[in-house]
């Protein structure tokens, strides 16, 4: 998952206004919470507008196997989950406005119709709602912090939301070795803030920090900003609790990093989206918080350039390389338009990249740093660049590498396509896009143009790419012309047309241009071993 | 007038953005593996002092002379300054016993002996630390010196080559534009300013700038300590507030305190 990693924005807007300068000895701001962004303060305006994804997408047919909810199940549900927080019950009761909000993403392309929403407070209530389901041949959508961007994490028809909320305790924590053992329910901020008053970190950031749980970031194998760092999920969750459709609950949560004894059956559930089982806990390895951390800004002439900074960056900062991220000029103007911060380098160009590391040693940290800085410099890699000299110029210069999302949402709708490519042709994927719609006419500086600007960005450590075209409205014209030539485009390549986003709604029908047919076939039986009612999050993913 | 030689003073503070710990001894902040940076009100003089070069007024900025006292980390916030834009800086060593350093008399007396000693005729301070929020320095120092003072300016405008300086700061319910000439001392305040990034080959020529170290017996003062602090705590905690299930929860709960 890409994006803003807020912040409360008005904190972190770069550096003017800063009035809390002069009363910080009083009222102090952690860095931890001042780096928080929320996606759900995107999500206040109005849903009313949204379109429901069953007429966005009319090739999707409800299921005609499910049942309807009734009113017998609604009265089982709350006999069985008691609390009167644990459901919201649209069936009986009239509860449009507090449903709407888990009907709905953040983004405003996804909505559902669902009528009821369940939050269980643990795994064994979640196992007796799914076996109750399963019988009744219910349909149900698991749902964290419902930060996704690919529509996964809300129903399209009446399935029943089942929400992870509730489910928010941590369970435990090893110092020595580092594991941390949490609900799903628990929000990553929360885990992460957690573990820094312990000294670690969770291995995961990413811009919904604030809102998402680490149920769904396992569920979703989200990626994030520290991956070139510290890997991915499939390698960091040592363990999971996760509850089958029949009601089984799989008891796999291991603190163990070695394991041979059969086959992993916990990597299934990661990344799976929900389709084969419910997440309900996560054991997770976690690194030692850094103690230095710093942050350079460039700008870069050529994309050329900018693999020959990262091919220096890898070499000379290796082990406490933590981030390197890949910013084009456009991206950065929007950002500009949208915030009207003033940026931290003096000329333009056409790309610019954001440079972490993160060690044990401030001083060799520095050292490194430097002569890394001055090597690209000599060499003429990179043009300009500057060095934060401190905590609030570290975050003010994040800004603009996570401001990117929030800017574009702020600025009108996005078509976004998260792929991952060889690294040589990472860019060339945003000129052709852009060639191919001023071709067609679309793009241009005034609102006769639904098109606003084409813009990439993404986390060059991991070869992967936000393509991101920003359109004043939606409108299939524009659709059109991206899909499916970006995915054709994607397969000749050898890439994946959805890097950390997942498939959701979004990229169900497209997975063909990634996978070939025996893949989704051996996909296909497992989807139906495991949940052969399909009830567990239908009409996405395969 | 020649030219300006301008002074700017800053200090090397716990970063804003980090919350400050009280020592296990209460005698004072822990210091010890916690980020530090430049002081913020400081960033804001430097970048004055570069700016009022750059604007080309009608007298020549002829040097920027950053200077800190403190421990042997001060050399990192001298180089920051002068890849703002500093020419040259003084390290004064005053060793770092944990006590929040000297107090701003014998700050402002060791400003008062560079002053004369490097013919300085404007000295640009912020207008507190954030570590110790005394901001007595910069006024105390136009005292000793028996020079004009225009404190938390947000505005300096350099008028004529015979050294008239106009300054506006913020009062009550409005602004204020004090006139004064030169030489004279001004502190800084946040409107004044956006200080820049220090970009990277600017961080590159300012590792060749001169950094002299001096202490504080070269220049004739000593470091008198008036005041003893007995004791430094953290304000009580806020209490945290409770979650309560459903309605009825809520309901009791406000029985339970008597609010209905």
């Amino acid at each position: 998952m890409s994006g803003a990693r807020n912040i409360t924005a008005a904190l972190r807007r770069a550096r003017v206004p800063r009035p809390s300068l002069a009363i910080r000895t009083v009222q102090s701001i952690t860095p931890l919470t001042a780096r928080t962004f929320s996606a759900s303060s995107i999500r206040t305006s109005d849903s009313r507008q949204i379109k429901f994804t069953s007429d966005a997408y009319p090739n999707l047919k409800r299921n005609p196997n499910f049942a309807d909810i009734s009113a017998d199940d609604v009265a089982h549900f709350k006999e069985l989950l008691g609390s009167q927080s644990a459901v919201i019950d649209g069936v009986t009761t009239d509860a449009t406005d507090d449903i709407e909000p888990f009907n709905s993403d953040w983004m405003r392309k996804y909505r559902g119709h669902t009528r009821l929403v369940l939050k269980p407070k643990d795994a064994q209530e979640v196992s007796k709602v799914l076996k109750y389901c399963n019988e009744r041949k219910l349909a149900v959508v698991p749902q964290g912090g419902n930060t996704g961007l690919v529509g996964g994490s809300v129903p399209v028809f009446d399935e029943i939301v089942i929400n992870t909320s509730r489910m928010n305790q941590i369970r435990s924590f090893d110092a020595a070795s580092g594991v941390l053992v949490a609900d799903a329910g628990v929000i990553l901020e929360t885990a992460d803030q957690y573990l820094a008053e312990r000294e670690h970190l969770f291995p995961l950031d990413l811009g919904a920090k604030g809102s998402c749980h680490i149920g769904g970031n396992v569920s979703t194998n989200a990626g994030g900003l520290r991956l070139l760092r510290y890997g991915s999920l499939h390698g960091s969750v040592l363990g999971l609790e996760a509850v089958l459709p029949d009601g089984t609950i799989v008891d796999a949560l291991s603190t163990l990093r070695k394991n041979n004894t059969g086959y992993d059956l916990k990597q299934l559930f990661i990344g799976s989206e929900g389709t084969i089982g419910l997440v309900t806990a996560v054991s997770i390895q976690c690194p030692p918080r850094p103690k230095a951390v710093n942050v350079a800004y460039f700008g870069l002439e050529s994309f050329e350039q900018v693999q020959q900074a990262y091919l220096a960056a890898k070499g000379q900062l290796s082990e406490i390389l933590s981030a390197f991220e890949l910013m084009d000029g456009r991206s950065q103007k929007l950002v500009i338009e949208s915030t009207g911060n003033k940026h931290p380098l003096e000329g333009e160009y056409p790309f610019y990249c954001l440079v972490e590391t993160s060690g044990s040693n401030a001083e060799h940290d520095m050292a490194k740093l430097e002569s890394f800085l001055e090597s690209v410099m000599g060499d003429g890699i990179v043009a300009d660049g500057v060095l934060a000299q401190d905590e609030t110029q570290f975050q003010a210069l994040w800004r603009w590498r996570e401001g990117i999302t929030e800017s574009l949402s702020h600025l009108g709708g996005t078509y976004k396509y998260d792929v991952s490519i060889p690294l040589s042709d990472l860019y060339l994927l945003v000129e052709d896009c852009k060639a191919r719609l001023t071709e067609k006419g679309l793009v241009g500086d005034d609102d006769s143009f639904p098109v606003r600007a084409v813009v990439g960005y993404g986390h060059m450590g991991d070869s992967n790419l936000h393509l991101n075209v920003a359109v004043r409205q939606y409108s299939k014209e524009v659709e059109k012309a991206i899909e499916p030539w970006v995915y054709e485009w994607i397969q000749k390549r050898q890439g994946s047309i959805s890097a950390e986003h997942g498939l959701g709604v979004a990229k169900r029908e497209f997975i063909g241009y990634s996978q070939n047919e025996t893949m989704v076939k051996l996909m296909k039986q497992l989807k139906n071993l495991y949940d052969p009612n399909g009830i567990m999050n239908p009409y996405k993913y395969i | 007038m020649s030219g300006l030689r301008i002074l700017v003073p800053v200090k090397r503070v716990i970063d804003y953005a980090i919350k400050p710990r009280i020592n296990k001894a209460q005698t004072g902040v822990e210091t010890a593996g916690v980020k530090h940076s430049l002081n913020p009100f400081d960033e804001l003089s430097i970048e004055e002092a570069v700016r009022l070069r750059e604007r080309k007024g009608p007298i020549k900025v002829e040097d920027i002379l950053a200077l800190s006292a403190g421990g042997p980390k001060c050399p990192d916030v001298l180089r920051t300054a002068m890849a703002m834009g500093a020419d040259r800086a003084f390290h004064i060593d005053v060793p770092d016993k944990g006590d929040g350093g000297p107090e701003p008399l014998t700050i402002a007396k060791m400003l008062q002996a560079v002053v004369k000693e490097q013919n300085v005729n404007l000295v640009l301070l912020g207008k507190q630390a954030i570590d110790g929020d005394q901001g007595q320095t910069g006024q105390m120092l136009a005292g000793l010196l028996g020079w004009p003072q225009a404190t938390q300016a947000s505005k300096v405008d350099i008028k004529d080559d015979a050294g008239t300086v106009e300054i506006t700061h913020e009062v009550d319910g409005g602004v204020e534009t004090l006139r004064a000439k030169l030489p004279m001392v001004i502190t800084t305040d946040l409107r004044l300013n956006e200080p820049r990034y220090a970009s990277l080959p600017n961080i590159m020529k300012a590792k060749k700038k001169p950094l002299e170290k001096k202490t504080l017996a070269d220049l004739g003062v000593e470091d008198t300590r008036r005041l003893k602090t007995l004791k430094v705590t953290e304000p009580p905690p806020r209490k945290g507030g409770g979650k309560v299930e459903d309605v009825d929860g809520l309901v009791s709960k406000l029985k339970e305190l008597g609010a209905l």
